[in-house]
Order: C-alpha cells, then structure tokens, then sequence
C-alpha cells in the first residue's frame, strides 16, 4: 500500500492482505540498503493471522519516493509518522540490523506507542569498517558484494534459501543494487556509523523485547546482540546456530516461529 | 613489518565451488555428503496451520512435486548461482522450460520479437504453436541487430533468441539488443544452452531471462532431459503497464503482486506458483540428480570440449572435402570479435561446416563415420553429428530453411572430449566415404 509521510510518498507491503485498521499493527524495519522484500517470509504468515503487517520501505529505499534519511534518530522518527499516518496508536515493532537500530531508537523515544519489540541481528552500535563506508558512499558495487559476503554465514553462502529455487547472495545483491548504492547503502551505512545513543536508548525500553541473533554473524555478533539485550528489562533472547546475519532469510522458519510465538503471547492478533 | 593496508575483497565461493556445492547443505540432510535423491510426491505437513502458510506462500517449503521438490531445489540453486542469477526453476525438458518462460510472460494478444536462428523446435513452437495461444511473433536475423528495434510492436512483451544460433553459429549481439528491449521497457530471453555459464554469463551482457536445455553440456552425458528457466532480478515489472500479471493482485494466490512482494525473483514465482501448477512439466528428481552430477564437472568438461572444438576447426578448414566452417573461433568467422568479447573462456563445441558434393556426400559421410555418433542431441561428452536439412530441422519448408540460414551441404557437428586424433581418424573415413557416395554406401 502507499501512503504518505511528511509528503513522501511510503510503500509498504501489507503482505497480500488488505489494511484493515481494527487489526494490531506490526511495521517491519528493514536493514542498511534493502527494502521490504527482506520481509517475505515473516510479513505474509502475520498478515493471513490477524495482524496488519506493513513492512516498509524506508524513505528513497524500494518503492518509497524522497531521499534517504541521514540519522538513525530521524528514521526513529519517521516510523513514529507511519504509524500515525496509517491511523494506528499503538504498533508492534520488528527490525533487521540497522532496523534494530532505528526501533530501539524509537521504542526509546515514544515509549507509549510500541507494544513489543522485536530485533533480527541487533547490536546497540554498528560501526562501519572505513573502507566498506568509502566505497557504499562512492557508489562502488563491491560495498554490496562485500556485504552480502559478510550478512550470510557459511551455510548461507551454499545458498539452501527456504523458498525453492531462490539463492540467497544474489538476490540480497540485486535489492540493495536496485536504487543508486551511494543514495542507499551510502547513506545507511553513515548513519549506523554517526549512531551513538543505542546502549542508553535500550535502557529506557519497557515493552515485552525479543532478540534473535546468530552463531556466525559476522555484522552483529552475538557477544554485541547480547551486550544489548541485557540492557532491556526481561528481554528474551533467541540465538540460532550455523546462521549468519541474514537470519530472516537463512533461517526464516525458525525465525517467524519464534516471532510468531513473541508477538501472540504479547500483542494478540484480531482474532477472526 | 610492512603497513600496507590489505584490500577488502568478498570471499563468496567461486564457478568451481560453487559448481559442486551451492544450493546444498549437508547438515540439513543427515549429514549425506551427496544431494539425495528425494522420490517423493508429497511432504507431511506439521498442522493444518503449516498446510495453509506453504499454499500461501507465507513461508517457503515443499509441497508437492510437481510444484518443487528438494533435490530439483539444489539443481535450480546451482545453475542460478553459476549464472550471476535471483531464481531458478527447473522443468522436464528445454522446450518446456522456453514454453513457461513465454507463458509466465505473455498472454493472448501478446507479440514477441524472436531471433530467426534457433533449434528447429523452437521454431516451430513461435512460428506454429503459440499463434494457436494467441501470442505472435515477428522474426529478425540474429545479425540484423536494427531489426530487431523495428519489430517492436506496441504489445510486445519481449526479445528471444540463442546468443549463438542453432545451427548456424551466427551470434546475437547481446549487449545491444538487450538496450533494445530495455529501451521498449520489455525484457530480454536468452537460450544460452550451447555455452553453458562456464562461457558466458548472459545476465552480465543485459539478457533478464536465461533459459537453458540442461540436457546438453550441462548434464553432459547424453543420459537425462532437463530444463531451466534462470531470473536476472534485475529487470523493473513495474516500470510500466505491460506486465499487469506481474504487478496486479493475483486471484489464484489471494491477490499476491508478485513484483511487489518478490521484486528480483517475481518472475521464477508466477512460472512456479502458476506455470507449475497449471501446466506441470515438472523435473523428475532422478533426473535433477543426474544433471547435478553433470555439472559438477562443467568448467572441466568445457575446457576441453573447446579445446578439441578448435582443434577440429582447423582441421575441417585444411581440409579438401569441406566447404566452409562455421564457429565462432575461426578468424574469418563474420561475429569473431563479438564472440571474442562475449565468450572469453572459450567459443564453445557447435561446429557446422559444408561437404563437397552437397547432400549425397552429407548423406555419406554421416552413414559412414564410426566413433562420431548420429542422433538428435548436442552438448554430449562423445560426439555427435547429423545434417539438419534431413533430422532436426526436417519438418521446415525450402524458404524457412532458407532464412534459418541452412543449407543442404551443411552437418552439425557437436565435438566431444574424445581424444582428439581419434576424432579426426574418424571424420577421415566419412570423408572418404562422401568422395565416392555410391560405392561406399550403407546399403
């Protein structure tokens, strides 16, 4: 669906369902240059079990018009403007890497809004190496090859994808090479690298939270994705072996059972 | 201790591995070192719950095979990562993998522009068949690059061809006639069965759909037919209103965009989520098997089909019963600098080249050459021979052998990784034979 925010135009899969406003929200926050389809495999089930699914595409990512936001704090933002946008009060919230980010950030910031919280290879910082920074802000396709190397574990990098007939490396590679690198990854990148606030914003999180990390991630390491975690009151945490950072995709079964099971227990769907 | 600063370089495993290793995981298969062989029609669902998220394509998995199945999912795995692509899917035979591709992409009314030069097979199936679906299609010689651009019509929905033509090696333009259908905002389909991957990745030339007869080079070994379709991703659906299926809610999967949802693999999803199902030209999962271990030795076996491919171009040209040679690495070839560019590791094994004494000297040689053998297939590891004019372009009229770029004299070899002299001793006693076609005859 689409609709805007701050006069941009949004896109969002609601996962094959019509947006019905009685049903609980859940925004789906994708990673450093990617889009919804990261998605896939967790938006439709919820949406086909009672829930407005929307996973969006952030500004100038995707399908969404406007140019990149520039810091973690106005993508915080900005999400707090889709839910509001679309007519909820309240939203579930899920993010992927710099999604993580970008929901710890707003959960933190509009503590009433956010019923649950959800994190896929979460960290409270992500710092970016100087040379895979360079080359995404120069627009250089190797800053995608290098992150699709790094993003998947070994068993990813065999492909093994979920979806039969669908490999893994090369489809993460043409999403984040669909929009101009520098526009996209360039600007993601920079702004996980400028964000400093992730460890303090965590300890104001009140709402039920979830992390899932895996063994061999390489982007978020677990040590990282904990170190976050303890800092969340009662946050559950969930690591996945033989898995890398693309954990929605590697592993996505595992993945939407045990989402499925954190966001049912903590945010009811409408039930039919 | 030195402070050069070491370069990043991604570590993704490369054509040799992944040759032997992508798309399979071990320790998801009790450890079994080899893909197994999943004979099976179906797969238990956990739950109801489960049944209705796989038939919604909530969440991915198996369900019946003739929509996918495990070991066909490695296969289809492999040959996308080989080629650079988002998705594969797998069919029973080339043929059925290029009639999905047409049918995932067009509907009635629909036009195609496709490259005169093809497998008789294909011919028949753009020229005879699908106008009975209500898809025509203008053809264009593969060299008539312009041609190309005015037969664009406003309901075309795409450009087909073979990057090297069937039988007569002339070579598509690629890169340029891939800026032609982009420029339309229509996509580009190439058969690249004759090259393999391991000599031409066409996705990185500008094709969008690559389609391979996996029975040929791929398998390699004469003894299983297959089929794939392969998705570039790169290609926009969206960018204008001549793919509705693509973009407008689905009814047969409660209203799916495809484009939307699965943007660089929507294409492998609508052929498998519709095509699968309503048409069914399934891969038998022994078959799939067998193809895997065919391309586990592909860059292997290609090297040295070429090597024994250039070898016979020399000799064929030297040599006072032949004509005329055709392929791509002879110097005096007419498309040898675009093979050049377009095929690097190697111009591949399709020779054609024309006999002295025109029919019945063809006639003779193919009857008497021993170790060469003659049947309708290429891309097997022995080699093989046959004359179009009689076998597989037979059921072709004068004029549309004509404009296929045939000729009576001409004999389709596919040279095999035999060794080289025995090859060459061979085409001696058939050309010995075509010398004197009525006293050496089989009768």
């Amino acid at each position: 669906m689409k609709f805007k925010v701050n006069g941009h135009e949004v896109f969002a899969s609601t996962g094959g369902r019509p947006f019905d406003k009685k049903k609980p929200l859940i925004i789906f926050v994708h990673g450093s240059g990617l889009t919804h389809m990261t998605w896939v495999l967790q938006t439709r089930y919820f949406a086909f079990h009672g829930y407005n699914s929307l996973a969006v595409d952030l500004p100038g990512h995707g399908l969404s018009s406007g140019k990149s936001l520039k810091s973690i704090e106005e993508m915080a933002d900005w999400v707090s403007e889709v839910i509001d946008a679309v007519g909820h009060k309240k939203a579930s919230l899920v993010g992927h890497s710099q999604g993580c980010l970008v929901t710890v950030e707003c959960t933190s910031r509009y503590p009433n809004k956010i019923k649950t919280l959800s994190l896929m290879g979460g960290a409270g910082a992500i710092p970016m190496n100087p040379e895979l920074l360079s080359l995404a802000e120069n627009n250089d396709p190797k800053a995608v090859d290098l992150m699709m190397d790094w993003a998947h574990g070994p068993a990813g990098h065999f492909g093994g994808h979920p979806v039969p007939g669908l490999y893994h490396i090369n489809t993460g590679t043409m999403l984040a090479k669909s929009r101009t690198i520098q526009n996209t990854l360039g600007v993601d990148f920079r702004a996980c690298d400028n964000y400093k606030n992730g460890f303090e914003a965590a300890k104001k999180i009140k709402c039920p939270t979830l992390s899932i990390l895996a063994t061999d991630d390489k982007m978020c390491p677990v040590k990282e994705g904990k170190k976050l975690a303890a800092l969340i009151d009662g946050s559950q945490v969930d690591i996945i072996d033989n898995c890398g950072h693309m954990m929605l995709l590697e592993e996505a079964d595992r993945v939407l059972t045990v989402l499925k099971k954190f966001i049912t227990t903590n945010y009811p769907p409408l039930s039919s | 201790m030195s402070d050069k600063k070491k370069e990043l370089k991604p570590n993704t495993y490369k054509f040799d591995t992944l040759s032997l290793h992508a798309g399979y995981q071990p320790h998801k298969n009790a450890g079994s070192r080899q893909v197994p062989i999943y004979q099976t029609t179906s797969y238990l669902f956990d739950d109801v719950d489960h049944a209705a998220a796989l038939f919604n394509l909530e969440r991915g998995g198996h369900i019946y095979s003739r929509i996918s199945n495990p070991t066909v999912g490695v296969l289809e795995e492999r040959v996308a990562s080989l080629e650079g692509g988002t998705a594969a899917l797998a069919t029973s035979s080339g043929m059925s993998a290029i009639f999905l591709t047409v049918m995932t992409l067009c509907e009635a009314g629909d036009h195609l522009v496709v490259s005169s030069q093809l497998y008789g097979g294909t011919v028949n199936l753009f020229r005879l068949t699908l106008p009975k679906f209500g898809i025509k299609c203008t053809f264009v010689k593969p060299r008539d690059t312009e041609g190309f651009k005015k037969a664009i019509q406003k309901n075309t929905k795409g450009i087909f061809g073979e990057l090297v033509g069937n039988p007569g090696n002339e070579i598509m333009n690629m890169p340029e006639i891939a800026k032609i259908a982009h420029d339309a905002g229509i996509p580009l389909m190439v058969d690249a069965t004759y090259q393999t991957p391991y000599l031409c990745k066409p996705f990185e030339h500008g094709a969008d759909i690559v389609i391979h007869s996996l029975t040929k080079w791929m398998a390699g070994h004469g003894s299983s037919m297959a089929g794939i379709l392969v998705e570039g991703g790169k290609f926009d659906w969206m960018q204008n209103d001549k793919f509705p299926t693509m973009i407008k809610p689905y009814e047969g999967y409660h209203g799916l965009s495809f484009a939307e949802e699965f943007g660089p693999t929507a294409f492998t999803m609508k052929a498998r989520a519709e095509g699968m199902r309503d048409f069914g030209p399934c891969l038998s999962p022994q078959n799939a098997w067998n193809v895997l271990q065919g391309i586990e030795t592909l860059s292997v076996r290609m090297k040295k089909h070429c090597s024994n491919a250039e070898e016979m171009v020399k000799y064929l040209s030297n040599h006072e019963s032949v004509a005329w040679v055709s392929h791509p690495s002879a110097p005096n070839h007419p498309d040898a600098e675009l093979a050049n560019k377009l095929l690097p590791n190697g111009k591949g094994s399709m020779i054609a080249f024309g006999i002295k004494g025109g029919k019945d000297a063809g006639v003779a040689f193919i009857n008497n050459v021993k170790l060469a053998s003659h049947l309708a297939n290429v891309g097997d590891t022995r080699t093989l021979v046959i004359h179009p004019a009689s076998g597989t372009h037979s059921q072709m009229d004068e004029a549309t052998l004509k404009f296929a770029g045939l000729s009576h004299d001409m004999i389709r070899l596919s040279v095999g990784i035999e060794d080289i002299d025995d090859i060459k001793n061979d085409f001696e006693i058939g050309f010995r034979a075509a010398r004197k076609p009525r006293l050496v005859s089989n009768q």
